[in-house]
């Protein structure tokens, strides 16, 4: 099942970065496929992106809706969050596990050879701040004498956007490199700290920082496609534990806020236990469980 | 030895049909609204400023 994951992860790679003549245009896709919302992290300033990211899109709409609407304009960002909703009560985070970009870029890292650690559980709260402060409060109300407010998590943050957009527009536009400032450092610094914190760690970004997968872990426990434990199965073996790239106790927190629905504990546990539903009913008939065998196999 | 939970039987779960709705619905008044060409205009700009740059 990893397997059909990575191609699904690298489908959706290609499907949302797939405007391939940038290196001839030196531009970016302006096409009409960007209305439409990026499952995934991806940065819509991206030279290849071809559909625009539901966190900058939405911050531009909360930094711009006092001009909007002085305008007559009601832009209040239904059309994104209305998106990003169906979204999340589709699939939720299972986006972090089988279409994320930036997902798909830590697990590569993770790959490469080291000591692995875990991270501090508490961490994961901080995801929850950005995406109130940085990508609701601080755009809507932190305002110029214009009443324009600014894209705080993009601006500021977002390791995404540094690589998908900042790094190749620098190559493509060498006059970019004359506009290069502490901004950008500040930028750069919170990259290369992820991707090291990646190679170390499984999925750090996601885990601690990103205010998408905050925003689809909110529909955790209602979400259409969700993993199912069956309890009368289960043996409290922990298998599940330890494979999980986000530190989900899956059998002790079936609704776990941080799950991706990425399926490794589904693999792991030896007696069916741990399956994928649709609206409350399982997805496929499971194997009977028989006791002797799983003995066996153990 | 932790007691064992009794498994559920299947039964469909309206919540998910419910948001669902719901945000197709949110979605669609955006679109009424005009918002999909108000977000399509600010992806088919470069933002530096968003990018670090500028």
């Amino acid at each position: 099942m990893d397997f059909v994951r990575k191609w699904v992860q690298a489908l959706f790679f290609l499907i949302t970065n797939g405007y391939w003549n940038f290196p001839v245009t030196r531009g970016i896709y302006q096409g009409p496929l960007k209305v439409i919302c990026s499952p995934g992290l991806n940065c819509y300033s991206c030279p290849a992106a071809t559909s625009y990211c539901p966190l900058g899109a939405l911050q531009q709409l909360m930094a711009g809706i006092r001009l909007a609407l002085e305008n007559g304009q009601i832009y209040v960002g239904f059309y994104v969050i209305g998106a990003m909703g169906a979204i999340g009560s589709f699939v939720g985070r299972m986006v972090c596990g089988w279409a994320c970009p930036f997902g798909l870029f830590q697990e590569l890292l993770h790959k490469i050879p080291s000591p692995k650690f875990g991270i501090w559980r508490p961490l994961r709260f901080i995801k929850y701040a950005l995406l109130l402060f940085m990508v609701f409060l601080l755009p809507l109300f932190a305002v110029d004498a214009f009443g324009f407010g600014q894209t705080w998590f993009c601006k500021y943050v977002c390791p995404a956007g540094t690589l998908e957009a900042g790094l190749p527009l620098l190559i493509l536009r060498p006059g970019l490199r004359e506009s290069l400032g502490l901004l950008f450092l500040n930028k750069l610094v919170i990259l290369i700290f992820f991707i090291v914190w990646a190679v170390l760690a499984s999925r750090p970004f996601c885990r601690t920082a990103c205010p998408l997968g905050a925003f689809y872990a909110l529909f955790s426990k209602i979400k259409l496609v969700k993993l199912r434990l069956d309890a009368e199965r289960c043996t409290h073996c922990e298998a599940c534990h330890a494979v999980c790239p986000m530190g989900v106790h899956f059998n002790e927190s079936p609704d776990d806020m941080e799950c991706i629905s990425c399926l490794a504990c589904s693999k792991a546990c030896k007696f069916n236990a741990i399956s994928l539903e649709v609206g409350g009913l399982p997805l496929s008939n499971q194997v009977p469980y028989r006791p002797e065998k799983a003995q066996l196999e153990q | 030895m932790k007691k064992k939970k009794k498994s559920q039987p299947s039964k469909i779960r309206k919540a998910p049909f419910v948001a669902i709705f719901v945000f197709l619905v949110l979605g669609a008044v955006g679109i009424s609204l005009g918002e999909p060409s108000r977000v399509l205009e600010q992806a088919k700009q470069i933002c530096l400023s968003c990018i670090g740059i500028g």
